[in-house]
């Protein structure tokens, strides 16, 4: 089976994890090879949290610089900031509503301007799809399922291995019963405005 | 039912590589374990959180000890007793407990033993990235490594197994990316493990007097050819391909050649010898491997442990083919490796023509802002550094500091730590400091580190009558690694029954320390008080600074205070964000805001505003 190789950054506390879980279900459910590692050292104290799940017949987990076919941000800077992970035929798709990292918050940095992101992101890989993954999860009924939108759209691609229906029953099966129904509505709002 | 203690053999799961190993132990029979917490063999949803979840409903005795070599003593008095036992650190655990493990080595035990250590190449959250196979060359124990997850699961049961066939500990050397890799599982039946031991009394074998080492050491040396006999006919020690180029790699380093052969179609010119059982070397074995290579490449993380051995074996061999791992245009010391440089360095060795993937022109990408990690709004630790700050105003300082959190506090504005080597060497080196230097000492430990080894290097200063001000910072968990608990913990506040407390202040008041203070950190004007007096006194005080840690209250739901806003009576002076630097500020168009969702309300700001002008959210 070929290999797809997918990247997902995000600062900590965005659900990063918890989408890589639920791909890694739905692959291991549809009979897809998988495997996933992931990097969340200090997470909780505001760090970055990178993914890499690689689908298909390959015994690495991990995915090189300029390796990724998929690049899927949480948060536009730190697409950009993930932009050595891809190359001119990497599908990107990230999310435009900014969390600033508190060095911009007191001053120490500029954060860059999110139409600028996206031009040097559309114009550097294969394509780019942004949305506010934000505002639709607030749309959806649960802020926090940004994570839900986002996977959405990434399903829309059409380039992983893995069937809407069978994330759809992922996140049934492991997100809280609670969020179950906000869930699933954020990721086919992400599915139908990628789509 | 705990995922992992599950009576399912042939359920298929995805499991982090932790996890893993922790179920595996369980299959194995384990009855018995203790750690001391270090990313990235502890944090939660790993290896030492799932033991304490699962002691709470079977029959697994599981302790968090207070330092590795306590962790390893606890380890071989159950392991002698005939208990499987598992004994998991981090790889700087391993030097702490370094001075257990050369002398059980002897020992040897008569339940299995498995000492975990989980390297992190890279550093991702350590101070150094110390290679422990070495470990088992200086103790002359045997190591596996696993390369997969799944195989990380099947190897614990051989590495019991191989520990009670030579009666000795057996170290399982993982690396920071195999313990964070998530990789389809199998269930494989759980063997019902031996819970109570019987010691059989034998002081001439067990005993480490010179007569008795002079045997046992001979006994050790006899052990090793064994081993290197079971290290040649190990299935974890394996050839697959005869062509003429020969790859060796261990851990996950064999993934990589794995997709590398793949990649660059050159499956029928390799032959690949997987070493997963590392110590000791299997000789005839690579022998075998060597016999018909044109040229051999090593692809092993850290140093150049197996090249050295391979080097070794084929010179008393006679043999004259190149075998090259770590030089200058191929494999390096430092760091991770990963797919593409594997592939690449292959490729270069030899001759395959290849077309590096096309990277992207980044050359005028602006600038993106950093997102260090920080310590958290609330952190008391903040509080804390401040106080000092103030309290020290003007006078030349030393501040050594330690291993937790409150290592993020070396960063500007609170710029508190000067020096640090390892766990409790904050107390050690702030004796050093100031009988070297002039500088006025002030360090800082942490509660579990304080009890990890701080209290030798206190004793010591009070003993040699030293000068300095050690602040303990007490947030009564083990914040950094995930919150695990230590002495100084209630965990009857946390339901958990059974245990006894130790209390911080009643240790330092018992080694004698002449200047004791306790303050409460979010009262800032008493504390800078406090701490002046701690400061002012010569030889050696104590400020033990007690305040819950802000993110465990959070997760307890504790938290009680309300957010704070900045009112209209601002002046702009921006002490706050410029000395405090608390992650809850922002600034919008040039004026200091607060963030409510991330404010705890600790009110430490509002105390050192000029103008008294943070003042509480009403109504919240």
């Amino acid at each position: 089976m070929d290999v797809t190789r997918l990247i997902i950054v995000a600062v900590g506390g965005q659900g990063n994890l918890l989408a890589s879980k639920v791909l890694g279900e739905a692959s291991l459910c549809s009979g897809i090879p998988v495997r996933m590692s992931e990097i969340h050292g200090m997470a909780q104290r505001g760090g970055v949290v990178e993914s890499a799940l690689v689908f298909g017949d390959a015994e690495s987990t991990i995915i090189s610089d300029g390796e990724a076919d998929i690049l899927l941000g949480f948060e536009p800077a730190e697409t950009l900031r993930a932009l050595k992970r891809c190359n001119p035929k990497t599908v990107v798709i990230t999310n435009t509503a900014p969390l600033p990292p508190f060095t911009v918050a007191i001053g120490k940095g500029i954060y860059p301007e999110i139409e600028t992101i996206c031009k040097l992101l559309r114009e550097r890989t294969a394509s780019l799809i942004d949305i506010d993954a934000a505002a639709l999860a607030k749309e959806a009924g649960n802020v926090l399922a940004v994570n839900m939108v986002l996977l959405g759209a990434l399903t829309a691609t059409g380039i992983l291995p893995v069937t809407p229906e069978s994330i759809e029953s992922a996140i049934e099966k492991i997100t809280r019963s609670a969020f179950i129904e906000t869930n699933i509505k954020a990721f086919e709002m992400g599915r139908k405005v990628a789509g | 039912m705990h995922k992992l203690l599950m009576d399912s053999p042939g359920e298929k799961m995805l499991l982090l590589g932790n996890e893993a190993i922790a179920r595996g132990a369980i299959e194995a029979g384990m009855a018995f374990a203790t750690t001391y917490p270090g990313t990235p063999s502890s944090a939660s949803s790993e290896i030492s959180a799932n033991f304490f979840t699962m002691a709470s409903e079977s029959p697994l005795y599981f302790e968090y000890s207070t330092n590795e070599k306590v962790a390893l003593e606890v380890a071989a008095a159950a392991a002698n007793s005939g208990l499987r036992t598992m004994c998991v650190m981090k790889h700087v655990g391993v030097n702490v407990a370094a001075d257990a493990l050369m002398t059980l080595a002897y020992v040897g035990v008569t339940g299995g033993l498995v000492i975990l250590t989980a390297d992190d190449p890279y550093m991702f959250s350590s101070q150094n990235e110390q290679d422990n196979r070495y470990y088992g060359k200086l103790s002359g124990l045997p190591i596996v490594e696993p390369v997969f997850v799944d195989e990380a699961r099947q190897m614990m049961g051989y590495a019991f197994d191989l520990s009670e066939k030579l009666g000795e500990p057996v170290l399982f050397r993982t690396t920071t990316r195999l313990n964070h890799s998530t990789g389809p599982v199998t269930f494989g039946a759980i063997r019902k493990p031996v819970t109570k031991g019987e010691f059989k009394k034998d002081p001439f074998s067990k005993v480490t007097v010179p007569a008795v080492s002079r045997k046992l050491h001979v006994r050790l040396v006899e052990n090793i050819e064994r081993a290197e006999r079971l290290s040649c006919e190990s299935p974890y020690n394996t050839i697959t391909g005869d062509g003429p180029w020969g790859i060796v790699a261990n851990g996950v380093s064999v993934n990589y050649v794995a997709d590398a052969v793949s990649d660059l179609s050159i499956t029928d010119r390799v032959r690949v010898l997987r070493v997963g059982f590392s110590h000791p070397m299997p000789e005839s074995l690579i022998l075998k491997f060597l016999d018909g290579c044109e040229k051999v490449l090593i692809v092993e993380e850290g140093e150049p442990f197996m090249e050295e051995a391979i080097r070794a074996i084929a010179q008393s061999a006679g043999i004259t083919v190149s075998i090259q791992g770590k030089a200058k245009n191929l494999f390096s010391r430092l760091f991770e490796y990963d797919p593409g440089l594997v592939r690449a360095k292959i490729a270069a060795y030899f001759c395959v023509p290849y077309d590096a993937p096309v990277k992207i022109d980044l050359s005028d990408i602006p600038q993106i802002p950093q997102r260090p990690p920080n310590l958290c709004a609330g952190c008391s630790h903040r509080a804390v550094f401040y106080e000092v700050n103030q309290a020290t105003a003007g006078m030349e300082t030393i501040k050594p500091t330690d291993i937790g959190c409150y290592t993020l506090g070396f960063l500007p504005p609170l710029s508190s730590g000067d020096f640090l080597i390892c766990m409790g060497s904050s107390v050690g080196t702030s004796s050093g400091f100031s009988q070297a230097c002039d500088q006025k000492v002030i360090s800082f430990i942490g509660d579990s580190t304080f009890f990890h080894s701080g209290i030798p290097g206190l004793i010591n200063a009070v003993f040699n009558n030293h000068d300095f001000t050690l602040v303990i910072l007490d947030n009564q968990t083990t914040a950094m690694t995930g919150h695990q608990p230590h002495p100084g913990v209630d965990m009857m506040a946390m339901n958990h029954e059974g245990y006894g407390r130790v209390s911080i202040e009643s240790v330092v008041r018992g080694i004698g320390v002449p200047h004791v203070s306790v303050i409460k950190p979010y009262n800032v004007k008493k504390s800078i008080a406090a701490i002046r007096e701690a400061v002012a006194h010569k030889g050696v005080s104590v400020v033990i600074a007690r305040q819950e840690c802000v993110l465990l209250a959070k997760s307890l739901k504790k938290l009680k205070g309300k957010p704070f806003y900045v009112s209209d009576k601002c002046k702009n002076h921006k002490n706050c964000i410029n000395d405090l630097a608390c992650p809850a500020f922002y600034l919008d168009g040039g004026r200091v805001k607060i963030d409510p969702n991330q404010c705890t309300g600790c009110s430490v700001c509002t105390q050192i505003c000029p103008e008294h002008a943070i003042l509480p959210v009403k109504g919240k």
